[in-house]
């Protein structure tokens, strides 16, 4: 019998910047059709870990590998990754000035389609008007979106918005989310959430990377780690985050601090 | 990562593929290589040109050998007057189809894509080759409105009037040692008038190619817009690669007269060893508008700073520019607004970029006239970087002799931020694709000017410089 292959596992991970080491040995597996929320302090690692896996040229691994369905995607430079299927929704989204949100995600879509489904799978300019019309209806977002500068002048909410909205059209197989949750409103957090779990299926995964427990409230984990000075130091399942809700990091800490001596 | 050598080579196959390639020189006559009143007087005399522009000729080489090479703006040192052929025939006579042309001509021409151009959206296309037009049309509603369009050869021959009224009144022989260059040696350009009140919706375009080695081009334009009319000029250029330099030394000259209002786009793409230097100039009467598009991406250097002078109230001009230098390259480029009446407006929107050895500047004048009053100006320069070793400079010169005005200026220089590569790198685009998104977007406010069919050019010759860029 062959060997199970997870979508997306990390394998003893240090990596850092300029010299310095953030990620500590980090460890995960996460198979497809699993929802899994990385926890933590500010500072603890996480958005490093977000840049690490979706390839940030800033950043260096010392140690460790991130395999994606099987393979060692540390090596391939960024526009590899997505076009194998994996997506970053960043916490802060760059703005390009003059690059209309239509034209940028024509072209990345369909070098994504061409990757992934083969060169003849490119949308025409057709039928990709009408998966973005679908798409913005669907996150709610007016129409006129489209025709906008990527992320420049967008409201803390219409970015986390855009950010999803690419994730709809990229249809990635791994996906992390960076604080998606941060500067959004209650009603706007709603319905990005109601985005990401229409877009969640079976066959793929997430990375919800949150300080926060609200989140998780309508996008439920099915598992919840909490990531401590590079580190995951503790895993379980949803009560895992409702317990930090109450108890705060502080608790994490001491059990942490408890374990490792 | 490739040598600044290799990715040269590469980016040269490229522009070699699609616009680099050479005809074998078969030509009618070729003069010999340097630059005397012989050589003007056979040029004179192979056109048969009446007295008066063969006079003028010969005054205006004695200027252009009077006058020293200007010691500012770009690099010239390497350019030999002694090597260049002044003047190459390439056809006995001109072509109103393009089944007119010598197999070999037309076939560039098809190459470069210009009678599919015309079918689908031109008015009127010139094409030149070396120096004189070698096809000329223009659709048959213009011409029953008045609307002359032909080169200009042909416009001294059979508008003596018009020519004889406006040449060279715009910009004078003596107004610059290339000015003075191009009025001794000019040869083909375009002629265009515009009758009073006739708007002519569709541009009218002239292509000009070189192909011979060291060889120099003197295409001379003259436009003329009577009050009320509106016409869109579009220019292209291209040339063969060699290692010897070719020159491209064109005059403009355009009126723009009461209510009127005329744009004047340029793509300019020559290969990488042409000079082009080029005096541009509008006279803009009042309540007209004057306004340059002006793109450059080839040439080895270019000095070019189209010129409007707001000569009544209500006059306004605008130059909107795009440089792109790439390794080796010097574009010394911008705009000039001469505020001489009241109530006058002007605008020099310039976006340049510089990658590699390449080197982008803005120079750019704004001057106001005493007497001048309520006059306003606005001048936005952004340079955009694209690596450590590229450079960018700015020259914004300005005159301003009266008080009651209002000008404003920004200039800005970036980099292209490796955040903003990277985000776009994580939607799957490679680093070319992203590098040229980026570019394109900072361009934006110009090509949404152009026609789409140009902007679409524009943004494709930029994808072109981008690829090899990045090892």
């Amino acid at each position: 019998m062959a060997e199970h292959t997870p979508l997306f596992m990390i394998e003893n991970l240090h990596a850092g910047i300029e010299g310095k080491e953030i990620l500590r040995g980090v460890n995960l597996v996460i198979e497809r059709g699993e929802i899994h929320a990385l926890m933590g302090p500010n500072g603890s690692g996480k958005s490093t870990l977000a840049y690490v896996i979706a390839g940030h040229p800033n950043y260096e691994v010392y140690e460790g590998r991130i395999l994606y369905k099987g393979e060692n995607v540390l090596e391939l430079p960024p526009d590899e990754r997505a076009r194998m299927g994996m997506f970053l929704a960043f916490q802060y989204p760059t703005a390009i000035p003059g690059v209309t949100m239509a034209n940028f995600l024509r072209l990345a879509v369909n070098s994504v389609r061409k990757a992934r489904y083969g060169e003849d799978k490119a949308l025409t300019p057709r039928e990709f008007r009408r998966l973005l019309r679908e798409k913005l209806e669907m996150l709610r977002m007016d129409e006129t979106f489209a025709s906008r500068y990527l992320n420049e002048g967008f409201s803390g909410g219409e970015k986390k918005r855009a950010e999803i909205l690419q994730m709809a059209m990229l249809e990635p197989e791994f996906a992390v989310l960076d604080e998606t949750d941060s500067g959004l409103d209650i009603d706007a957090l709603r319905t990005v959430a109601d985005g990401v779990n229409q877009l969640f299926n079976s066959n793929m995964a997430l990375l919800v990377i949150t300080h926060y427990q609200r989140i998780l409230n309508y996008i439920r984990p099915h598992y919840v780690h909490v990531m401590l000075d590079g580190k995951i130091a503790v895993s379980g399942g949803p009560e895992l985050a409702e317990e930090l809700e109450e108890k705060g990091y502080d608790w994490v800490k001491t059990q942490y601090a408890e374990a490792a001596s | 990562m490739a040598t600044p050598e290799v990715e040269l080579k590469r980016l040269g196959s490229e522009y070699a593929e699609k616009y680099g390639f050479r005809d074998p020189e078969q030509y009618v006559f070729k003069a010999r290589k340097g630059l005397d009143r012989e050589v003007v007087e056979q040029i004179s005399w192979i056109k048969n040109e009446p007295d008066w522009m063969r006079e003028f000729r010969l005054k205006a080489l004695e200027y252009f050998l009077r006058r020293p090479m200007p010691t500012w703006g770009a690099d010239l040192s390497e350019l030999n007057f002694d090597e260049i052929v002044y003047y190459i025939k390439p056809t006995e006579r001109q072509g109103s189809s393009w089944d007119e042309l010598p197999e070999h001509i037309r076939r560039t021409f098809d190459r470069l894509g210009i009678p599919e151009a015309e079918r689908k959206f031109l008015a009127g296309v010139g094409a030149q080759y070396e120096s004189e037009v070698v096809y000329h049309s223009l659709r048959e509603e213009l011409k029953r409105l008045g609307v002359i369009f032909v080169d200009m050869d042909t416009a001294v021959r059979e508008y003596p009037d018009l020519v004889k009224q406006y040449f060279g009144t715009i910009v004078p022989p003596n107004d610059n040692k290339f000015a003075a260059l191009n009025s001794a040696v000019w040869s083909g350009g375009s002629f265009v008038y515009v009758p009073e009140g006739v708007r002519v919706e569709v541009p009218l375009q002239a292509y000009f190619r070189i192909n011979a080695e060291n060889v120099g081009q003197f295409e001379r334009t003259l436009i003329i817009v009577e009050p009320g009319a509106y016409v869109h000029y579009v220019e292209g250029c291209t040339a063969p690669i060699y290692s010897a330099a070719s020159l491209h030394s064109a005059v403009v000259e355009i009126i723009v007269k009461e209510g009127a209002r005329c744009r004047y786009t340029t793509i300019q793409n020559w290969s990488k060893n042409v000079y082009n230097l080029v005096t541009k100039r509008a006279a803009a009467y009042r309540d007209a508008t004057m306004e340059w598009v002006d793109g450059n991406l080839g040439s080895k250097v270019t000095m070019k700073y189209p010129a409007v002078w707001l000569m009544e109230p209500g006059a306004r001009g605008e130059v909107l520019s795009v440089a792109f230098a790439g390794d080796g390259q010097h574009q010394d480029a911008g705009g000039k607004m001469v505020h001489v009446a009241p109530y006058t407006s002007s605008q020099i929107i310039s976006k340049s970029i510089s990658k590699g050895t390449g080197r982008a500047s803005y120079r750019g004048l704004v001057k106001v006239h005493r007497g001048a009053h309520h006059v306003r100006a606005n001048v936005v320069c952004d340079a955009l970087l694209l690596d450590e070793q590229s450079r960018t400079d700015t020259y914004p010169y300005m005159e301003i002799e009266e008080e009651q005005v209002s000008i404003g200026h920004e200039a800005t220089v970036s980099k292209v931020a490796e955040e903003q590569l990277f985000y776009l790198q994580s939607r799957g685009l490679t680093e070319a694709e992203a590098m040229s998104m980026i570019v394109n977007g900072f361009i934006e406010p110009i090509t949404k000017e152009l026609p789409l069919e140009y902007a679409v050019e524009l943004n494709r010759l930029i994808a072109l410089e981008m690829e090899g860029s990045v090892g």
